[in-house]
């Protein structure tokens, strides 16, 4: 839609000692979009989301927003002002509020931090972020403290702080996966309307394929540290390329599949693939398509169908490397 | 004849009951959280009770095993298991029947885990804990029940900190069943874990039950997970069941408004993608419930146009009433439909 990619993202790579967390990844994140990045527990999916966060250092690559590489600005101003414009939001609301302090003392802080308002209409601008993101009557709820909320309302209460400073990416980590299915809809459906509206642009993490098709429009599908398979959603979610993205597919409950009584097969391996990694496919040891190269040359991202690309020497082979030995 | 062919597929059902609440009742002070349910578990089923948080459905689980922290007490109704009530035994005999009998895994149970004894030590604490066994024999059991639970032998050896967190789920999994229970009570186990290792817990549970016999008891708040898993599922709100039937049933003909809504939260993975609603408002507080039927204020089928029904649904408590075999439902909507 938008020419415009505020926050690009370019061969990002996040060591921790010996463990590859991330490794080489490249997406972009565009005005009134929302990515979604998934994958299972560990697959360094919420260190991409801290890392464009500045929350940690990257070990290479770079972070581009607004023509410049932020991935290592040190001076406190820039990093400010990087922050007001590169929100962050977690998975458990509850932790990030302070037991002690209301709704409105959560809202305004931010407002007088970065002088968004001037102080005589703080009060009305708290209300009216409250009222953008379903908290009603705003007076009411402002005079509330986190305990009083359900988790749902605190998660909405996070959105609205973070909404404050007029972010223009948000970086969401599992936003709803603390929340009951009956009120994950309403954060899901908010995040569609800001998008909208507000012309945010959103990453999603989260390990939740179905919530990744209801909101998001690109996919990012992470395994031990990289980026295995991308794409538009629909697209890779009605044709995975990758065998890692089909077995998440195929893990996902499913009413409809009690009746075929079709199952996933049991997986060999667990994920320990993103320490020392040598040159290999790191999926190897759970995938059920393996031949002989990838067990000794690591799969590139390529691009087998328009604007979908995946790491497979099967799925998507990259017609540089296909007939070497 | 054809009255044979066309007899329901729900014989599963007439297995014996194996746990029955009747009209459990479960206060916390002034709040009732548990409020006159009747719910059977027959033998070698899984029943799934799914509800949102704060409906009472791991108060009921505690109640069973007789684990209330206080103030939270059984204030009305009865337990029974295999014919006996439950409900003022002695803290021995309800020690003795708790694993003897049942087995409960929490809600992030590998957390339960002694971060300092080898996991094969845990089994043999459990075990000798419930019957006279030599450590020896008791290792050799924990082996093999690692094994069936997809866990390599010699883990008996690990820390729990050397173990993912569905390793260490199914550990505990493997220790509830160590002692050969009749009923294994699960609550939200695998609300923690990811997708792909959730899914193989459940295909390893249900794998178990069918060899072992066991009954289980599955608490979540995930109803797309007992859809596919669950034999019958109960559905709670606000301290009582509103609707129950057979799994397949329940998925595809809900009658309860709240079921509805439940079943309408989850966006489809394939197929066409329609905006989603969820369930609009929140439970209500349970020390001042809502008059009438509890889901009134929440519900998109109560409005004061049909004033009938509306004084109904506002003042009058809705029963639980078979509308099919195996199938019952607390609505005033499915009642006037039905009559």
């Amino acid at each position: 839609m938008s020419a415009l990619a505020p926050l690009e993202v370019r061969g990002l790579t996040k060591h921790f000692a010996r463990v590859h967390a991330v490794d080489d990844v490249s997406f972009e994140l565009r005005p009134g979009t929302i990515t979604a990045l998934v994958g299972e527990s560990g697959s360094g999916k919420s260190t991409v989301a801290r890392l464009l966060a500045r929350l940690h250092d990257p070990t290479s690559g770079s972070v581009l927003w607004e023509g410049g590489d932020v991935s290592r600005v040190r001076r406190r101003r820039d990093v400010l002002r990087y922050r007001s414009e590169v929100q962050l939001i977690f998975q458990d609301p509850f932790d990030s509020l302070n037991p002690v302090k209301t709704v409105l003392y959560h809202v305004e802080r931010p407002l007088r931090i970065h002088k968004m308002v001037p102080p005589r209409q703080v009060e009305e601008r708290v209300h009216e972020l409250l009222r953008s993101v379903g908290l009603v009557p705003p007076h009411e709820i402002a005079a509330k403290y986190p305990h009083e909320l359900s988790g749902g309302q605190r998660q909405r209460v996070a959105l609205a702080r973070v909404l404050a400073v007029e972010p223009k990416v948000i970086l969401a980590d599992e936003p709803t996966s603390m929340l009951d299915v009956s009120i994950r809809i309403g954060i899901l459906n908010l995040m569609m309307r800001l998008k909208e509206e507000r012309d945010i642009a959103f990453l999603f993490v989260t390990h939740d394929l179905a919530s990744a098709r209801y909101v998001a429009d690109d996919l990012l599908v992470m395994y031990a540290g990289q980026i295995v398979e991308r794409g538009p959603v629909e697209e890779v979610l009605a044709a995975p390329l990758h065998p890692y993205t089909r077995l998440l597919l195929a893990a996902v409950p499913d009413p409809a599949r009690r009746l075929e009584t079709s199952r996933i097969e049991e997986r060999k391996g667990l994920a320990a693939a993103a320490v020392d990694p040598p040159d290999r496919c790191r999926f190897l040891e759970r995938c059920p398509l393996a031949i002989d190269i990838c067990s000794h040359v690591t799969p590139p991202l390529v691009e087998a169908r328009p604007r979908q690309s995946a790491r497979c020497h099967v799925t998507a082979p990259s017609p540089l490397i296909e007939r070497t030995p | 004849m054809t009255a044979l062919m066309e007899a329901p597929v729900e014989t599963r059902t007439s297995a014996p009951a194996l746990l029955e609440l009747r009209g459990l009742t479960v206060d916390y002070g002034r709040a009732r959280a548990v409020d006159g349910v009747d719910l059977t578990v027959h033998e070698g089923e899984i029943l799934g009770l799914a509800g949102e948080s704060g409906c009472g459905k791991t108060t009921i689980a505690n109640a069973v095993m007789q684990i209330l922290r206080p103030p939270g007490r059984i204030s009305g109704g009865s337990i029974v298991f295999r014919g006996e009530d439950l409900v003022g035994k002695s803290d021995e005999d309800m020690r003795r029947f708790r694993w003897r009998n049942v087995s409960m895994v929490f809600q992030s149970a590998m957390n339960a885990l002694n971060p300092v004894m080898r996991v094969g030590d845990q089994f043999v604490d459990a075990m000798r804990a419930h019957e006279r066994i030599d450590k020896k024999r008791a290792l050799g059991q924990a082996q093999e029940l690692l094994e069936l639970v997809g866990i390599d032998p010699d883990r008996i050896r690990s820390y729990p900190h050397q173990l993912s967190g569905g390793m260490r789920q199914r550990v505990i999994i493997a220790i509830a069943l160590s002692l050969n229970p009749e009923l294994i009570v699960l609550d939200e186990p695998t609300t923690a874990l990811d997708v792909v290792v959730q899914r193989e817990i459940m295909q390893q549970v249900e794998a178990l039950k069918r060899d072992f016999g066991f009954a289980v008891l599955f608490i979540t708040h995930d109803v797309s997970l007992l859809l596919e898993f669950a034999d019958r599922i109960a559905i709670m709100y606000a301290g009582e069941v509103v609707e129950s039937a057979a799994a397949q049933r329940l998925g595809t003909d809900a009658q309860h408004p709240y079921t509805q809504g439940l079943l309408r939260s989850f966006p489809p993975l394939s197929g066409p993608m329609q905006r989603l609603t969820g369930i609009p408002g929140s439970p209500p507080d349970l020390r001042n419930p809502p008059s009438g039927c509890r889901f009134h204020p929440r519900c998109p089928h109560c409005a004061p146009d049909d004033n009938a029904l509306y004084l109904r649904q506002t003042t009058e408590r809705p029963v639980l009433r078979e509308v099919a075999p195996g199938h019952a439902v607390a609505c005033h909507l499915v009642e006037q439909e039905g009559a």
